[in-house]
C-alpha cells in the first residue's frame, strides 16, 4: 500500500479542502491519521483481484424524473439566511485566479 | 517566419446548454435571463440535506447529440470533480469521468474532412459570477456577485480528438456542430448567450515528431475570435520554440481587445479533482429500445442533406454547403420535383437568396429556371426576376414581360457585336491575341447598347467566332 | 408499556389530548434536560401549537393520522422548516432550512408532534456525543457516561422519557450504539428503505434515518411511517413500507439465527456483553429459534475500509460549507482565504480530521490504494453476508464493545473511539438492516443491547425476534 502519511502530505491536504492549521495541529493531526492509516492497511493483505468496488449497495438504475417544473425556492427568503447580499445575489470577496 | 515548417494541432471542448425545460437535478426552471436567483431550490442551491435526481430529457437530448455525432451510447455513472469556487454551490461538480455516455464519435466538416469526437458527457452548470469594481474583470475586482439560476443547468460536453489542423477547420467544425445541435434541437447553441461555449487546445510540431504542449484558450466569444485566438496563439507558440524557449503548459485567457491570449494559470501541476463516484446517483443504462427510438427520431443532419443536395444538384457535397447551411435545401429539392433545373436552381439559391426565399414559392422558381434554361431569359434577367418574386411574389413569365425581357435572337445580337467590334479595333485586336480581359469590356458595352437583353454567353461566342475568321 | 402505540390510540379516539400529552412531556424535559442536555433546541410552543391542531382534528372528526399527539425528538441533522438546524456545528449555527426533510413531512402528516431538535456529534462524526460543539449529552441512567453517539441526543430523548420516539441517523453506528448504551431499541433500516432528502450528508453510501423507541412496537410504528419510496432521493428503494407491527407477535419459531463470531469474538468486546449476547442467543433459542454459529470473515475489515470510505464521502459532502451562502462566514480579503477562515472556525476537530483523512484517501496517487481498495473490500463484505444468509434467516451480535464509558474517557485518542462501531460497521457497508435491543446490563449496572441483523429488506422477520428478545427481558 502507500507510504506512511508525512507532514506535508497533511499540510497539502489541508489546502485542498480550505483548512488553515497551525503548526500543533498539523503535528498532532499528522500522527493521528498516520495511526488511523496504519490500521486501515490490514485491507492491503486481502485479495482483491477481480473484485469490483461497490458504489452502491442498491442495485437501482435508470432513476429519472419527468422534466417539468417546480416551484422554487422565495428569493427572499433564501437570500435572509446568506452572509452577505447585494442586488439579489450573494456577494463574495474578490476571487483570485480563475476555477480550476 | 517558418510557419510553413510546423503544423497546427487543434483540439476543442466545447460545452453545450440542453434545451430542457427543468435542470438537470431538479425542477426548477432552465431559463436564460430571468431575475438572479429566482430559480433556485435546495437541490440546486446544494442546502444541506439536498439530493440530485436526473432529468429524463436531459439523458433524451445527451443520447440526441451522442448518436448524431456518431458515438456509441454507453451505460454510465456520475462522479464529484471537486474543488472550491463560488459560483459553485456545492464545491464540487456532478459531471461524469471515465465511463461517460457517448464514446468514440465523429462530425463531418462541409469540405469533407472528419475529425473524431472522443467523447460527449452529461455534467451540471455552475452559477454566475458578476465582478464588480475594479476593471470589471476577476484580476481587479472589488468584489464578485453571484447568481445561481444557471446552477444546475444541464450541460454536454463535446470533446473532440486532436484532428484540426487550421483555424479555419476549428471554425467550421464549431459551425457545423452548431448546425447539428439546432437540427435535433439539443440546444440552442448560442455563444453570445452562453449556451455555448468553447475552449480550444493549441499545439504546435514539426511533422513526424510527437505533439507538443497544448495550451488551452479560454473566454472565446464568437468564431471568430476563435480563429483569431487559434492563429495568434500558433504564432506564439512557433516563435517560442524558434528562439529555443519551451512552451509551459498552461490555462490562457483570449483578448478580444487586444488580439492575444495571457496567461491566467499554469498548469504544470493538474490540479487533483479527487473524482469519485457520486453516491446520490444510480448509474443510467438507456435500453436497445430508447437508443433506436431516438436514433429514429433523428432529423437529417447537415452532412448528408449536403450529400442528397449534392446529387440532386450534380455539385460535390462540399459546393452544397452554402445552401444547407442557409437551409434552402429542402426548397431547392422541392423546386427540382416541381420540374426546376438543379444547376440553376442551385446557383440562384446560393447568390441571389441570402436572406431566404421570402414570398417566392416552389413553383415560380422552378418555372423561372426553365425559362432561363429554354433561353428565354438571360442569367441577369432572370436574376431581377427572382428579386422581384422574393419581395412580392408573382409569375415569373408575367414579370418578365412585364418588365419587356426577352432574349434578343442570335443575328440582332450579331451586328451589335459587329458594330462594336468596328467601333474599337484596338481592343479587338488584343482579344484576337488571347487577351481574355477585353471580353469582359465587349460583353458589357453590348449590354449598355441592348439594355440587358444580351446573353452574355452567346456574346462571347459570337467574339471567339469573329476573331477566328467570321 | 408501548408509549406511542399507546397514546396514539388515546388522542385518536380522544381519550386523552394531545396538548395534555406534550404538556407532560415538556415537564419532564423542563425537569432534567439542565442535566442530560438531550437538545440543541427544545420547541415547547410549536409543540403545543401542533398539538392543538391534533386536537382540533380529532374533534372535527377527521384522521389526525397513526402518531397523532406522540411526541418526537428529532436529531439536528434534520431540515425543519423554519427550525434552526445545526448539526451541532458552529459552522450552522442558527441556520433555518427553508424545507422539510421527508421524513419530517411524514411525520408531522401522521399527527406527530415534535418537541426539539436533538444534540448529536458535529455532523454525525462521532460515537460518544461528545464532539458536539454545544457541549456533550450525558447518559440518564449516569450522567458522567456519554449517551453513545453521534445520535446521542435522541437515543438519551427516549431513554430519559422526553419523548416516547425519536429520529437519529446511523452511518456506522450511529443509532446502534447509543440506543444500546442508553438502554432503549434502536434500528438502522435498509439502505433506501427511509429517504435521506433532508438528512444533512455525512456519508452518502452509508447513511440512513431510523428510530428510537421505548420498545419494539414502537419503534416498528415509527418506522412504517417514514419508510417508502421517495422520489427527491434517487437512491430510494421503489417500493411502500413494511407492514411491521402485525407481524411482532409471529415469534422465532424454526427461524434460522447465526451468533456472528467475528463480531462476538472481535477484540475489545467486553465479557459482560459478550455474555448477555450469549443470553440473547439462549433465549431466541428457547423461543424455538435455531441458533448456531455464523461467520461473515471480510466483516473484519469493516472498521478499516469505513474509515477510508465515509470520510472521502464526507470531505466532499461538507465542501459546501464555504461561508458563500448560509453559515458562519468569516471575512477576508478573498474568496479563498475567506472559505478557509470560514471553515477553520467553523468546524471541529474531529470534522476536520476526518475531511483531511477523506481528502488524503481520494487524492491524486492515493485513490487506488484507499479509497479504491476499500470499495473492494465493501464488495467482499456484501458477498460474505450475502453467504451467511444463504444459511441463516438472521444474524446476532453485540451491538457495541463496552457499557457506557466515561465522559472524556477516549478523547484523546480518536482511533480508540472508532473502535466503538466495530459490530455496527459491517451493515452499513453491506446496506442491510439491524438493531440494537437492550438485553439486560453490564457488570455495572448499565443497560447492554444486542444486534440483530437482517438481509435486505428483511425489516420483518428481524422486528419479530427482537420482540422475542424484549420479552425475554420483561
Amino acid at each position: 500500500m502507500a507510504d506512511r502519511i508525512t507532514r506535508d502530505d497533511v499540510a497539502h491536504v489541508a489546502t485542498l479542502a480550505r483548512l488553515r492549521l497551525s503548526d500543533e495541529e498539523l503535528d498532532m493531526f499528522t500522527e493521528q491519521l498516520a495511526a488511523v492509516l496504519a490500521h486501515a492497511e490490514d485491507v492491503a493483505s486481502l485479495d482483491t483481484a477481480g473484485v469490483a468496488p461497490t458504489a452502491h449497495p442498491l442495485p437501482l438504475e435508470n432513476v429519472l424524473r419527468a422534466d417539468v417544473p417546480r416551484p422554487s425556492l422565495d428569493r427572499d427568503e433564501v437570500l435572509a439566511a446568506a452572509p452577505e447580499v447585494e442586488e439579489h445575489r450573494f456577494r463574495v470577496p474578490p476571487v483570485l485566479g480563475e476555477a480550476p | 517566419m517558418s510557419e510553413s515548417d510546423w503544423e497546427l494541432v487543434v483540439g476543442l471542448e466545447v460545452h453545450v446548454e440542453l434545451a430542457t425545460a427543468t435542470k438537470i437535478f431538479c425542477g426548477c426552471r432552465n431559463q436564460f435571463g430571468d431575475e438572479p436567483n429566482t430559480n433556485i431550490c435546495p437541490v440546486c442551491l446544494g442546502l444541506p440535506g439536498s439530493l440530485p435526481v436526473l432529468n429524463h430529457q436531459a439523458v433524451e437530448l445527451a443520447m440526441r447529440i451522442g448518436l448524431a455525432l456518431n458515438c456509441h451510447v454507453e451505460p454510465s455513472i456520475f462522479h464529484r470533480k471537486n474543488y472550491f469556487y463560488p459560483d459553485m454551490p456545492k464545491d464540487y461538480q456532478v459531471s461524469q469521468y471515465d465511463e461517460p455516455i457517448n464514446l468514440d464519435g465523429s462530425l463531418e466538416l462541409p469540405d469533407g474532412t472528419t475529425i473524431g469526437i472522443e467523447r460527449a458527457h452529461l455534467e451540471e452548470d455552475t452559477g454566475k459570477s458578476t465582478h464588480v469594481g475594479g476593471g470589471g474583470r476577476i484580476h481587479d475586482a472589488g468584489y464578485s456577485l453571484v447568481d445561481y439560476n444557471r446552477a444546475g443547468v444541464p450541460l454536454v460536453e463535446i470533446v473532440s480528438r486532436p484532428d484540426i489542423r487550421s483555424a479555419e477547420h476549428a471554425r467550421a467544425y464549431v459551425n457545423e456542430l452548431r448546425a447539428i445541435l439546432l437540427a435535433t434541437g439539443a440546444s440552442d447553441a448560442k455563444m453570445e448567450e452562453g449556451s455555448m461555449r468553447v475552449d480550444a487546445n493549441v499545439s504546435v510540431h514539426k511533422p513526424g515528431d510527437p505533439y507538443g504542449t497544448r495550451c488551452e484558450i479560454k473566454n472565446l466569444n464568437s468564431t471568430r475570435s476563435l480563429g483569431r485566438a487559434i492563429e495568434y496563439e500558433m504564432r506564439r507558440q512557433i516563435d517560442l520554440l524558434e528562439t529555443g524557449e519551451r512552451i509551459v503548459q498552461e490555462t490562457r485567457h483570449w483578448n478580444e481587445d487586444d488580439g492575444r491570449t495571457h496567461t491566467l494559470r499554469s498548469k504544470e501541476e493538474a490540479y487533483d479533482y479527487r473524482y469519485f463516484p457520486e453516491p446520490d446517483l444510480v448509474p443510467i443504462a438507456p435500453d436497445a429500445a430508447w437508443q433506436a427510438a431516438v436514433r429514429t427520431a433523428l432529423p437529417v443532419l447537415p452532412a448528408a442533406r449536403r450529400v442528397r443536395l449534392a446529387a440532386a444538384c450534380g455539385v460535390t457535397p462540399a459546393e452544397a454547403g452554402v445552401v444547407v447551411e442557409r437551409d434552402l435545401d429542402g426548397f431547392v429539392l422541392d423546386a427540382i420535383a416541381a420540374g426546376g433545373v438543379p444547376a440553376r436552381l442551385l446557383v440562384h439559391a446560393e447568390n441571389n437568396l441570402a436572406d431566404g426565399a421570402g414570398q417566392l414559392d416552389v413553383g415560380a422558381f422552378a418555372a423561372l429556371t426553365t425559362l432561363e434554361a429554354d433561353g428565354a431569359l438571360t442569367a441577369t434577367q432572370a436574376k431581377t426576376v427572382l428579386g422581384e418574386l422574393v419581395a412580392s411574389g408573382g409569375d415569373p413569365a408575367a414579370i418578365a414581360a412585364a418588365k419587356g425581357f426577352e432574349a434578343m435572337d442570335d443575328s440582332a445580337l450579331a451586328a451589335v457585336v459587329d458594330e462594336l467590334i468596328a467601333a474599337n479595333p484596338e481592343p479587338f485586336a488584343r482579344f484576337k491575341e488571347g487577351d481574355q480581359k477585353v471580353t469582359g469590356f465587349f460583353v458589357g458595352q453590348v449590354m449598355k447598347a441592348t439594355q440587358g437583353k444580351a446573353d452574355g454567353k452567346v456574346v462571347t461566342r459570337l467574339l471567339h467566332e469573329r476573331a477566328a475568321g467570321s | 408499556m408501548n408509549r406511542a402505540l399507546e397514546t396514539a390510540a388515546a388522542v385518536r379516539s380522544g381519550e386523552r389530548s394531545a396538548v395534555d400529552v406534550v404538556e407532560e412531556h415538556l415537564a419532564r424535559i423542563a425537569e432534567r434536560e439542565g442535566d442530560i442536555h438531550a437538545f440543541n433546541v427544545v420547541l415547547a410552543d410549536e409543540a403545543r401549537a401542533a398539538a392543538a391542531a391534533v386536537d382540533d382534528a380529532v374533534r372535527a372528526g377527521r384522521d389526525p393520522g397513526p402518531l397523532a399527539g406522540v411526541p418526537i425528538a428529532l436529531k439536528d441533522n434534520l431540515c425543519t422548516l423554519g427550525i434552526p438546524t445545526t448539526c451541532s456545528s458552529k459552522i450552522l449555527e442558527g441556520w433555518r432550512p427553508p424545507y422539510d426533510a421527508t421524513v419530517v413531512a411524514r411525520l408531522t402528516a401522521a399527527g406527530a408532534v415534535s418537541v426539539g431538535k436533538t444534540n448529536l456529534d458535529e455532523f454525525a462524526m462521532g460515537s460518544s456525543t461528545e464532539n458536539s460543539a454545544f457541549g456533550p449529552t450525558r447518559n440518564p441512567h449516569d450522567l458522567t457516561r456519554v449517551p453513545g453517539g453521534s445520535s446521542g441526543g435522541s437515543a438519551a430523548a427516549v431513554a430519559a422519557g422526553f419523548a416516547p420516539l425519536s429520529l437519529g441517523s446511523d452511518t456506522g453506528g450511529s443509532i446502534r450504539q447509543p440506543a444500546a448504551l442508553c438502554g432503549v431499541v434502536g434500528v438502522k433500516p435498509t439502505y433506501g428503505l427511509v429517504s435521506r432528502y433532508g438528512l444533512v450528508a455525512f456519508a452518502s453510501s452509508l447513511d440512513q434515518i431510523g428510530p428510537f423507541a421505548a420498545t419494539v412496537a414502537d419503534a416498528a410504528l415509527l418506522l412504517e411511517v417514514i419508510a417508502g419510496h421517495d422520489p427527491m432521493d434517487s437512491t430510494s428503494i421503489d417500493q411502500p413500507a413494511p407492514s411491521l407491527v402485525d407481524v411482532l407477535a409471529q415469534g422465532v419459531e424454526g427461524l434460522r439465527i447465526g451468533v456472528l463470531h467475528e463480531l462476538l469474538d472481535a477484540e475489545g468486546i467486553a465479557p459482560d456483553v459478550r455474555r448477555r449476547t450469549e443470553a440473547a442467543a439462549d433465549a431466541l433459542s428457547a423461543a424455538g429459534a435455531k441458533v448456531d454459529e455464523a461467520s461473515v470473515p471480510a466483516a473484519t475489515y469493516g472498521l478499516s475500509a469505513y474509515y477510508l470510505i465515509a470520510p472521502a464521502e464526507a470531505s466532499s459532502n461538507l465542501a459546501r460549507y464555504d461561508g458563500v451562502r448560509y453559515g458562519l462566514r468569516v471575512d477576508a480579503s478573498n474568496t479563498g482565504d475567506m472559505n478557509e477562515a470560514s471553515r477553520t472556525a467553523g468546524f471541529g476537530a474531529e470534522v476536520k480530521r476526518r475531511i483531511m483523512l477523506g481528502t488524503y484517501a481520494l487524492s491524486a496517487g492515493y485513490y487506488d490504494a484507499y479509497y479504491g481498495k476499500a470499495q473492494q473490500v465493501r464488495t467482499l463484505i456484501i458477498r460474505d453476508f450475502k453467504a451467511a444468509y444463504e444459511q441463516f434467516d438472521l444474524l446476532l451480535s453485540p451491538t457495541s464493545p463496552t457499557t457506557a464509558f466515561a465522559l472524556g474517557a477516549k478523547t484523546d485518542d480518536p482511533l480508540t473511539m472508532y473502535l466503538n462501531d466495530v459490530c455496527t460497521i459491517p451493515t452499513n457497508l453491506a446496506g442491510d438492516p439491524a438493531m440494537s435491543v437492550p438485553f439486560g446490563v453490564g457488570d455495572d449496572g448499565l443497560p447492554v443491547g444486542v444486534q440483530l441483523l437482517a438481509p435486505a429488506l428483511g425489516e420483518a422477520t428481524m422486528f419479530r425476534a427482537a420482540a422475542v428478545l424484549e420479552e425475554a427481558m420483561a
